[in-house]
């Protein structure tokens, strides 16, 4: 039986030297973990735990992490901006009994056994411990307009996809929370050098000035992230050897835009989800992927079902926690990943998500959701809300809507009114950008609104 | 001479069709309905301190292409990212011109 792989061997204790992870606010020393930790004296009671990891800050995201990884049975890492709302789910789901919050003073959203404050900088620690159990990490996806899915990883699942790195020097524009900044956390937890974190509240300009003067040489974010550092006029304060972009679709003009910009990085754009892991990753700079991936034997095998792309390999997750909760992996060991291929000539190309779901900026919006907003106004009797492709954003949403009164002429002050209504109800990416008022929405043979077309 | 002339010939249609007063009706349109304050619009402005953020400027970007119908972003081999709001009006300009 393999030894268990957890954070502290990644790290390497004393091989960790000099090697921090940093954000604007907070310098975590990887080296100090061995004797120190952000939980203090609750630590020990957390030993076998299912904890929740319930915090605004990112620092103390990542303290928590290396101090939980081994130590506790299972940990829940909640994305950033998340209600309390949606922990009670959560917590059932994963069987918690702890919670890791931000401040002193907090009572746990819901009631716990145990609620344990996250402080920086690190409290030293009365001994040592041995930090070798096998901790199951636990990442919530938003589930089709229900309650959030919960998806078990290990250590091993998360890292399989990792090379062996010399020295890279690694900053994200993501948050560790979500999958492709975990990705980055990890990559530079098994490396030899640092990591550099944004945060809330940080334009991009001053992100890069810092990534600057930390001589970065590896990058990642989305293409929203990177649109934005093109847009800045700052993108030259770094100058990386390896630019990577993940999360959403990359497109022609973002690769382009990039490859002009730093003529010297080599720039990737890689595939995956929470779901299926890391799948690949394309280095040749054009977007979309090559068709004869399908057939490649190796660790990873794909292929296309009904349009969608299903993936089988070692860096997927175990399964969904929680009772009733369905299959993740399939009979013959593949991932559904949701996500619609097309092919033009030899080469596959993402065209969105099956069930319709919009990726605005790399927040995933359900087409269900919307729809009910519009029609709890009185003036509407159905709509129909589909993406339309943006060149900032990936993604906008847009919808058709059949007024009550069958008018369909185009009524500013009514569109004005509905969306209104919307803002009220719906997060600022999820109001249409436009509703176009129809006759009447294309129906299915089964009855059903029809998705696509 | 010939160069010269076509210089001076295209850039003065773009100053005559220019996208500035559509555009920037625009920007102000998208910042009151997404509750946005706006630094004044002078064309040095970068558009990242305009007070506008990526979801509004995703949404100015969709409104003058219905309104235009066209979008230089949208245009194959486009690798250009306009940094301030004269870049943005010189991009729609030219598209035009």
């Amino acid at each position: 039986m393999p030894e268990t792989l957890t954070l502290a061997r990644l790290i390497g204790g004393g091989a960790g030297h000099g090697r921090v992870v940093a954000t604007r606010d907070h310098v975590l020393p990887l080296d100090a973990f061995a004797r120190a930790s952000s939980l203090g004296s609750h630590l020990a009671r957390l030993e076998g735990r299912s904890v929740v990891l319930f915090v605004r800050d990112m620092a103390k995201a990542a303290a928590a992490l290396i101090d939980l990884d081994g130590w506790a049975r299972r940990i829940v890492l909640c994305p950033p901006g998340w209600e309390a709302s949606r922990l009670e789910t959560v917590v059932r789901d994963a069987e918690a009994d702890a919670f890791a919050l931000d401040g002193d003073d907090e009572a746990p959203p819901i009631p716990v056994e145990i609620a344990a404050p996250c402080r920086l900088p690190l409290e030293p620690l009365d001994a040592p411990r041995a930090t070798t159990r096998e901790t199951e990490w636990v990442l919530p996806t938003s589930g089709t307009s229900g309650p959030p899915k919960l998806v078990a990883h290990t250590v091993r699942t998360l890292t399989t996809a990792i090379a062996d790195a010399p020295l890279q020097q690694w900053a994200t524009f993501y948050d560790i929370r979500r999958y492709g900044g975990l990705q980055i956390f990890l990559r530079a937890l098994c490396g030899r050098g640092s990591l550099q974190l944004g945060g809330d509240r940080q334009t991009v300009g001053s992100l890069l000035a810092r990534f600057g003067a930390a001589k970065i040489t590896h990058i990642s974010g989305t293409p929203s992230h990177w649109r934005k550092v093109l847009m800045s006029g700052e993108g030259r304060r770094i100058d990386p050897d390896y630019v990577r972009l993940s999360g959403e679709i990359a497109d022609d003009a973002v690769l382009e835009a990039l490859r002009a910009l730093y003529p010297r990085a080599r720039i990737e754009h890689a595939y995956a989800s929470t779901e299926a892991g890391v799948a690949f990753t394309v280095d040749d700079g054009k977007a979309g992927f090559p068709a004869s991936w399908l057939e490649t034997e190796g660790a990873v095998r794909m292929k296309v079902v009904d349009g969608a792309l299903r993936v089988r390999s070692n860096r997927c997750a175990l399964r969904f926690v929680g009772a009733g909760a369905s299959a993740l992996v399939g009979d013959d060991g593949f991932v559904d990943t949701g996500d619609l291929v097309e092919r033009r000539g030899d080469r596959l190309y993402f065209v969105g998500r099956r069930g319709g779901v919009i990726n605005v900026g790399g927040a995933k919006v359900h087409p269900e959701e919307v729809e009910a907003a519009l029609n709890a106004h009185e003036a509407v009797r159905a709509s129909r809300v589909f993406a339309r492709q943006s060149p900032i954003m990936g993604a906008l949403v847009v919808a058709d809507v059949v007024l009550r009164d069958g008018r369909f002429a185009h009524a500013a002050g009514l569109e004005r009114e509905i969306l209104a209504s919307c803002r009220a109800r719906l997060a600022a990416y999820m109001v249409p950008t436009r509703l176009r008022f129809v006759p009447d929405l294309p129906m299915t043979d089964g009855g059903k609104l029809a998705r696509h077309g | 001479m010939h160069l010269v002339i076509n210089a001076v010939n295209s850039n003065s249609r773009a100053a005559i069709v220019s996208h500035r007063p559509a555009i920037l009706a625009e920007i102000r349109s998208v910042a009151a309905e997404q509750e946005k304050t706006l630094a004044p619009l002078t064309d040095d402005l970068p558009l990242l301190d305009s007070g506008l953020d990526s979801l509004c400027f995703a949404i100015l970007v969709f409104r003058l292409e219905d309104l235009m119908g066209f979008g230089p972003f949208a245009s194959a081999g486009a690798t250009r990212f306009p940094r301030t709001i004269g870049d943005l009006v010189a991009l729609y300009d030219e598209a035009l011109a």
